[in-house]
């Protein structure tokens, strides 16, 4: 693919907690990883969306540089934004000639030539870590952890600039370990900023509308008390 | 004079000139909240009696007593107080604070209604001097036409000022403070000998005997004050009596009028100027500087009018507007900014959240930067503010001007308004369709028109020429029905304190408003890329649509849609402008509903956006509710679309957003909700409510009001309370879009 064309899902105008400042969410359409708690399942299919040219979504965002001030921009989510990599790339050198600042959330599920190239062109990643054991991330994500290290040692090399993101899942992502784990994992990566996210239940219709059946019925999103232990946890590695 | 002491000299000295003294005198502020000090004990126990008498009138059905045998007027009444030994600013409408009058001016028949609706009786007495006396109401419908009647029966114009007080009239209540009364009296009788010397014409004479009465009244207003004690001839001493100068004006005509909005103007940074004097005198402290302004604010708070139920359906919350704008910018580049600005938001604090008064931030890039943090701030922590553009309406109306009820600009004292209500662009199409015939009743309301073949689709460019005719004919019965109107209001319930507050020369515009844009927009979006098929009742009448397709909405920045939007709003004030107004008014248009969307939809058949019969339209120039689906901002880029040229009286645009969707920490959301304000507003959009709140609170709110008594939200143009919105009112808020993101 040439980057000209990639297909998108959807497009959220006000985007302010995926990436800094306000920003334009590009959801691309496909993503390789089945996580067992996925909010938007609907963008799992590759030929799902609407094809679109970059020059049409350049047009887009440039309706919404009015609000990025100095610090917003476009986001490239998904699906699995990298499993369209030309296109990111393609986007994102555009639109840094344009001033408007670039980030690609990615859960580390592809890595190629051109996904290379895609995290040169942007200006952040937001890397969303679902697990840091090998076999719990595949159990969660369904696809191998290979590309996740290989994505995040890139970024350690050229220190890109990176988020780096964790959902945390009962029984899977909440324990002080995990978040040890965690925090050495991205060792000696350029990380601006690390967050824990509950898991939430706000993506199950998503499933019942496809008829889907949501695998993680009963599970229960993390209290505030965990969030704050988790948290502590977070920082106090992070100062030392 | 003593009263000026400290004051830079200038014309304001010469003539009345409140924008001279203010530019010469005032000290804009760049800092941030830090100052601000917090509520005295004084003004918790004040506050608290307040919100005591609150509930008991929310429990009481609405009112806390209504006194039928007195007229409201600047002198029916004896004082009232609060709480006399510790209030510093004094006055009430009436002898006891929440109590009622009635003021039968506007309509007797309404006065009554109002009465018996909470259960009580209009005396004999006022019954008795009233059948000596024409009001308003009377004047106004010895003219109504036929036609005039049958439009405003159907509702294709609703919410007319006529049968109550029209409003959104702003004296410049600042003047009293300024000058003292005696030497506005002096002015107003030497514009009355200029005036005598002039061709006496229809307009001479009447603007003379309207002066007449305004001196009549500007000496009635020294009495009033005199009634507490307190003489008002000569100019306010100190910041306490500037206070209490300029709320004894308003007091003065909220006694005289009960108008839908009477809003306050922009006090703040003229009060600053007396309140810095005192501080830099040492009689002043800040902890003193805000319990005044907090005890302004707390006698705006208990500003209470006597309405009817069918009233508060339309303005839901038992609105006043008593509007104060807040901030700008000034046309020497300075900021208006001021430590008062702050001081007015932070009563919010001081005295908790509350719709009134409905403090309107006036937003610019180049406002002080904490400034605007703080506004963003208080957005997020109360909902009870709203914003509009003070780069527009600066350059159309200077930098001494005044928001009347939601939207409505004009130049303090300088400028008035002659208020109209709304005409229903959605039913106007539905009119179109049926050859004039209204869809509800089936009467014949407008002209009889060509009507469209069953079992066809509706083809845009016939529906559009047909659309043209009826918009013709509604806009010039529309300018006519206003014209009746406002002679009527001029000659039977003329704002005699309010006019004494204006130049004698005063600028008039008429506003006239449109409800159902969105609406409108969309059904004709939907009969041009989708198939429309319109489907018959046995009357002859279209019922519903058939709708094959998809169609472009209003709301996700399409332009194919939103620029139908635009041209609805140049349609509508093309036609408007084709007609002559009263006093030769101008013409301005406002996308504004208020609560009345709801009436409005209950009021127009099914449309052929989907919208069914008796569904509630999307408030102001809102998007309708499920239609956006890319997210907030591309709603507000179609909303940005509309002109303000053609809206001078205001486009209104109501946001309401989750907490954690503007960002995960309050500093991330103040920044990005000014971002948010500077990317809409620098598309020359022109207002903004804002709120930041969760639908579950609503929810709540609903089930448990007792909870939630001061939970305050924005709506079309105003704040109420939540708790004090009907169930179906409530319903429709929750309807609205909450923009979310997962």
């Amino acid at each position: 693919m040439n980057g000209d064309v990639g297909r998108v899902h959807s497009v959220e105008t006000l985007g302010a907690v995926d990436g800094p400042g306000l920003r334009t969410v590009l959801f691309l359409a496909g993503c390789p990883l089945r996580c067992l708690y996925c909010h938007n399942p609907d963008t799992h299919d590759f030929a799902g969306g609407d094809a679109m040219t970059a020059e049409q979504v350049l047009a887009r965002v440039m309706r919404y540089r009015p609000y990025y001030g100095k610090t917003g921009g476009v986001t490239f989510s998904g699906g699995e934004p990298l499993c369209q990599p030309a296109f990111v790339a393609t986007l994102a050198r555009h639109m840094r000639e344009a001033g408007i600042h670039t980030a690609v959330d990615t859960s580390g599920g592809v890595w190629n030539e051109a996904v290379r190239d895609a995290v040169d062109a942007v200006d952040l990643v937001i890397l969303d870590v679902k697990h840091t054991d090998p076999a719990r991330f595949r159990a969660l994500t369904g696809v191998p952890m290979d590309n996740l290290h290989a994505i995040l040692a890139y970024c350690k090399e050229i220190q890109k600039p990176l988020w780096v993101r964790q959902v945390i899942l009962p029984g899977w992502t909440d324990t002080v370990e995990e978040i040890h784990t965690l925090r050495r994992l991205v060792r000696g990566a350029n990380v601006e900023r690390m967050e824990l996210l509950p898991y939430h239940t706000l993506g199950v219709h998503k499933w019942e509308a496809l008829g889907l059946p949501y695998p993680l019925v009963g599970v229960t999103p993390p209290s505030q008390a965990t969030m704050d232990a988790l948290n502590a946890v977070l920082y106090e590695e992070k100062s030392g | 004079m003593e009263q000026w002491r400290g004051f830079t000299p200038g014309a304001w000295q010469e003539t009345i000139d409140v924008r001279d003294f203010i530019q010469k005198n005032y000290t804009p502020y760049e800092g941030d909240g830090a100052f601000l000090a917090e509520a005295t004990e004084r003004t918790r126990r004040l506050n608290e009696k307040y919100e005591r008498l609150r509930m008991l009138e929310q429990e009481w059905g609405g009112v806390v007593d209504v006194d039928t045998n007195t007229v409201s007027s600047l002198l029916n009444y004896g004082p009232g107080y609060l709480d006399k030994a510790n209030e510093i600013i004094v006055g009430f409408q009436t002898n006891r604070p929440l109590k009622r009058g009635v003021n039968p001016f506007g309509g007797i028949r309404m006065a009554e209604q109002a009465c018996q609706a909470y259960g009580y009786e209009l005396s004999d007495r006022v019954k008795e001097q009233f059948s000596y006396r024409t009001t308003h109401n009377d004047g106004v419908f010895r003219v109504y036409s036929d036609e005039m009647r049958a439009a405003r029966h159907c509702g294709i114009i609703t919410g007319l000022p006529d049968s109550y007080g029209r409003g959104r009239i702003i004296g410049d209540y600042r003047r009293v403070a300024l000058y003292g009364v005696d030497r506005l009296i002096a002015e107003k009788q030497a514009d009355k000998r200029a005036i005598g010397m002039r061709d006496m014409d229809d307009e001479n004479i009447r603007l003379s005997e309207e002066v007449f009465r305004q001196i009549d009244f500007l000496d009635k207003l020294k009495q009033m004050a005199q009634l507490y004690g307190m003489d008002i001839s000569g100019p306010a001493g100190n910041a306490r009596e500037a206070i209490q100068w300029v709320y004894f004006a308003y007091l003065a005509a909220i006694k005289e009028q009960n108008g839908a909005a009477e809003s306050l103007g922009r006090v703040g940074t003229f009060l600053d100027i007396y309140l810095s004097r005192d501080l830099a005198e040492g009689t002043l402290t800040e902890e003193g500087a805000q319990e005044l302004i907090d005890d302004f604010v707390l006698k705006l708070r208990m500003t209470r009018q006597l309405r009817t139920p069918a009233y508060n359906e339309l303005f839901a919350g038992d609105p006043n507007w008593v509007t104060e704008s807040v901030g700008g910018m000034g046309e020497d580049g300075r900021t208006l900014v001021t430590k008062t600005s702050y001081r007015m938001l932070h009563t919010l604090y001081t005295l908790g959240t509350a719709p009134e008064p409905n403090l309107t931030v006036l937003w610019s890039p180049h406002l002080p930067q904490p400034w605007r943090e703080y506004c963003a701030k208080v957005s997020i922590e109360t909902d009870s503010i709203q914003y509009e553009n003070d780069e527009l309406m600066r350059a159309r109306f200077g930098d001494d001007y005044a928001i009347a009820c939601c939207v409505s600009a004009a130049r303090v004292g300088k400028q008035m308004q002659f208020f109209g209500a709304r005409c229903n662009a959605a039913k106007t199409l539905l009119m179109a369709l049926n050859g004039g015939r209204d869809e509800i009743s089936g009467a014949q309301v407008g002209p009889k028109g060509k009507t469209f073949p069953a079992g066809e689709p509706l083809l845009y460019d016939e529906v559009v020429a047909a659309y043209r005719t009826y918009v013709e004919w509604l806009c010039r019965l529309y300018v006519n029905t206003m014209n009746v109107i406002h002679y009527m209001h001029d000659k039977y319930a003329y704002e005699k304190i309010q006019m004494a507050l204006h130049d004698t020369d005063v600028g008039r515009f008429m506003s006239f408003g449109m409800a159902g844009l969105s609406v409108a927009a969309d059904s004709l979006s939907a009969i041009r890329y989708a198939k429309v098929t319109p489907i018959y009742d046995e009357r002859g009448i279209i019922s519903d649509f058939d709708v094959v397709g998809d169609f472009p909405k209003y709301g996700n920045d399409d332009d194919r849609v939103d620029s139908i939007a635009v041209w609805l709003c140049d349609l509508f004030m093309s036609e408007l402008r084709k007609h002559k107004t009263y006093r030769n008014a101008e013409h301005t248009l406002s996308i504004l509903t208020i609560t009345s969307n709801v009436v409005y939809g209950k009021k127009t058949g099914s449309t052929p956006d989907g919208r069914k019969a008796g569904e509630p339209f999307a408030p102001g120039a809102n998007p309708m509710h499920g239609r956006e689906k890319c997210g907030a901002l591309a709603s507000l880029n179609s909303v940005a679309k509309l002109d303000y040229n053609t809206c001078r009286d205001g486009i209104s645009n109501t946001f309401t957003v989750t907490p954690s969707t503007l960002g995960r920490t309050l500093p991330e959301q103040q920044a990005n909700l000014v971002g948010i304000l500077d990317g809409y507003f620098a598309q020359d959009a022109h207002h903004l409510n804002v709120n930041v709140l969760e639908r579950a609170t609503l929810l709540d709110a609903m089930e448990h009001p007792a909870k939630y008594p001061n939970l305050t939200i924005r709506v079309s143009g105003y704040a109420v309370h939540f708790t004090s919105l009907s169930r179906a009112q409530q319903q429709e808020v929750l309807s609205r879009a909450f923009h979310t993101a997962i």
